[in-house]
């Protein structure tokens, strides 16, 4: 409906007119490819008992995505948390009262941005990474190397997606940010290691989203569910701060 | 057409709008009046649905702000100058709000012209002075070329020739037939602007008026007179005149006297009659100010109290709080202060104490009397058990010399 269109552009305009955003996809793009490419090559150059396993050409080439993940979900918290700190929000409100409507469009706009960015990022990664490994690199018509790319690109999409859910439930950036930053960079990784919190920490979004990322074997990771349950699971996280996010919007004012 | 029927809004148990009924109507500037915290902009924010009301119901044409098609060209609105993103530019965050309701970017550098913001159009917004925020906000407001138009302190930090501006803009916009609700603190500014007022105070209604209705009921005009001073019996000749016709002669501080209770010929013939020559009869005008306070001052949530500066510093003998700081006088009567000691000559006294503390004169049928002492509730408090009117913000210095509010009681 051309109702939606107009906020659709609107909210293009936005995402693209704020400088600091746009940085964090940059950020997110430079962290994710230069860590993967640096490991790639510090990797390379081990042996197998020194690595602790064969090599997973692949996998290594994602490892700068703990990392890139955190710029998306800066950029997840900024685009959302930009509109309270600045009290746009009541301008934007004023203009669609139709407050699912003004959600989905900002979700809408943000996660093509964040589409676009993520998979370009998984891509590059991948094949620079390769570029790198030499004679242990992958080819991306092996199996089940295609999907893991593109599962890299979905991956740091949701969870752009996942920190705008829950900024919409926590509307202050510093809140949101203090919240989601410790946790993808330090608990998650804590809970994952200790063998205590192992099963269960395995369903945070995170870490299913790192599991949609092993190319076939899942041996090492030791996982209650395949990279197809991972994308589930994520998907399920996403959907519920989504949902979250949605019902504080309504039945809060702005 | 703006209209609010029993509107009500509660934020946990205090509340901010109580029972709000007004119509807003099209063709003429409504000021918006109360002082802070009364709930004008709660109101404002209600009728551009930002804010759910509690209780009661607020249309604009006829329909919930919410269910308005394409609202935005229905409703322009300058709610908070500075809602907007510092990292963008003036015309991208315009732009933003056009796309929004489907205006033309073309009207973007329209209406960017008209609120005079051209050269800085592309400058990020994070820049922007307290009044260049506000030209950017009016013409957020203005993008749609909504028939109704709401302000809230559309004035806040505009320079003089911004002022001009703002008042010309809202008089054309309502002789275009449109509706426009005005919120100021600036009574001069309402009493050029403004045709009809709405006031409230502490969220109810106080008047619904126009501002002539309004000065004619809250304030009470006066002669004042001034008779030779070679003369010193005459003022007393001339009070024993016009106390027998019913009227009243009050010193002045400049030497004057002001006559209440008689009007301008009867004052000359009855001097006349007692034989006193007097050097000048004028008639004196309420102000929109003076009524405004008359009115409100039961109903101001946020009141200075004297500043005793903590005795950081001697205060100088004989110089009992100069300045700013309000005098210990108490008004009598109808609330004009009277008498010597006085410090303001032509006696109005309030431009001085701006919301400092005074003793509020009772209004018969406003129900925002005096907060008893002893705590009994005023008539119509929607507050149950609260004791409105204490001065939240103005913690009581042990000690120190007391505002005469306290004086009065």
């Amino acid at each position: 409906m051309a109702h939606l269109t107009r906020v659709l552009k609107s909210e293009w305009t936005k995402v693209t007119t704020v400088r600091s955003t746009l940085w964090t996809l940059v950020l997110a793009f430079f962290l994710t490819v230069s860590i993967g490419i640096a490991f790639s090559a510090l990797l390379k150059n081990l042996s197998n008992e020194e690595r602790g396993g064969p090599l997973d050409p692949t996998y290594v080439s994602f490892s700068g995505m703990s990392m890139g993940q955190l710029a998306m979900v800066a950029f997840g918290v900024l685009v959302v948390s930009g509109e309270y700190s600045t009290g746009m929000i009541r301008a934007s409100l004023g203009a669609v009262p139709q407050r699912g409507v003004f959600m989905a469009a900002k979700l809408v706009a943000c996660t093509a941005l964040a589409l676009l960015v993520g998979m370009v990022t998984s891509v590059a990664t991948f094949f620079g990474s390769q570029l790198v490994l030499g004679e242990e690199k992958a080819s991306i018509t092996d199996d089940g190397v295609l999907r893991a790319v593109v599962c890299g690109g979905l991956y740091m999409t949701l969870m752009a997606l996942f920190s705008m859910g829950v900024t919409w439930m926590l509307r202050s950036p510093l809140l949101a940010f203090s919240i989601l930053m410790p946790f993808f960079f330090i608990v998650s990784g804590i809970l994952g290691v200790v063998e205590a919190t192992r099963k269960i920490a395995q369903f945070l979004p995170d870490q299913a989203g790192m599991t949609m990322l092993a190319v076939n074997d899942l041996t090492d990771f030791d996982r209650a569910y395949g990279p197809g349950g991972a994308l589930l699971i994520m998907l399920a996280w996403v959907a519920a701060a989504l949902i979250g996010g949605y019902v504080m919007l309504k039945r809060r004012d702005a | 057409m703006i209209e609010a029927v029993g509107l009500t809004k509660s934020y946990g148990d205090k509340t901010a709008v109580y029972q709000l009924s007004f119509q807003v109507r099209p063709g003429v500037v409504t000021g918006f009046l109360g002082p802070n915290g009364s709930g004008k902009s709660t109101t404002m924010r209600m009728t551009v649905g930002l804010d759910e009301p509690t209780a009661g119901t607020v249309t604009v044409n006829g329909l919930p702000y919410r269910r308005l098609p394409n609202a935005a060209r229905q409703v322009g609105a300058l709610l908070d100058a500075k809602a907007v993103h510092g990292g963008r530019s003036a015309r991208e965050h315009l732009l933003c709000l056009a796309q929004l309701s489907g205006v033309p970017s073309s009207r973007v550098d329209e209406v960017i012209d008209v609120v005079g913001l051209g050269e800085v159009a592309h400058k990020r917004s994070k820049g922007f002075s307290l009044g260049m925020g506000q030209r950017l906000g009016i013409a957020g407001a203005l993008l749609g070329d909504p028939p109704v138009l709401l302000f809230d302190e559309p004035v806040n930090g505009l320079d003089p020739e911004g002022i001009l501006w703002i008042r010309n803009l809202m008089k054309q916009l309502a002789s275009e037939g449109r509706t426009v609700l005005v919120s100021s603190h600036l009574m001069s500014e309402m009493a050029l602007t403004a045709d009809h007022l709405i006031v409230i105070g502490r969220g109810q209604l106080l008047a619904d008026m126009s501002v002539k209705d309004f000065i004619a009921h809250n304030s009470q005009g006066y002669a004042r007179v001034r008779v030779p001073e070679d003369r010193p019996d005459d003022p007393e000749k001339l009070r024993t005149a016009l106390a027998r016709a019913g009227g009243q002669l009050l010193p002045e501080e400049d030497g004057g006297f002001r006559v209440t209770g008689l009007a301008l010929p009867q004052i000359s013939d009855l001097a006349h009659e007692a034989d006193v020559r007097l050097w000048e009869l004028s008639p004196h005008h309420a102000s929109l100010e003076e009524a405004y306070m008359q009115m409100t001052q039961g109903a101001v949530d946020y009141r200075a109290t004297v500043d005793t500066r903590s005795s950081l510093q001697p205060l100088p003998q004989g110089m009992p709080g100069q300045g700013h700081a309000p005098q210990g006088h108490a008004p009598q009567g109808h609330g004009y202060p009277a008498g010597p000691g006085h410090p303001a000559p032509g006696a109005q006294g309030y431009p001085q104490q701006g919301y400092a503390p005074q003793p509020m004169p009772q209004q018969p049928g406003t129900g925002y009397g005096t907060p008893a002492p002893g705590g009994h509730p005023p008539q119509q408090q929607p507050w149950p058990g609260g004791a409105p009117g204490t001065q939240p913000y103005a913690a009581p210095t042990p000690g120190a010399p007391t505002s005469d509010s306290e004086a009065a009681r």
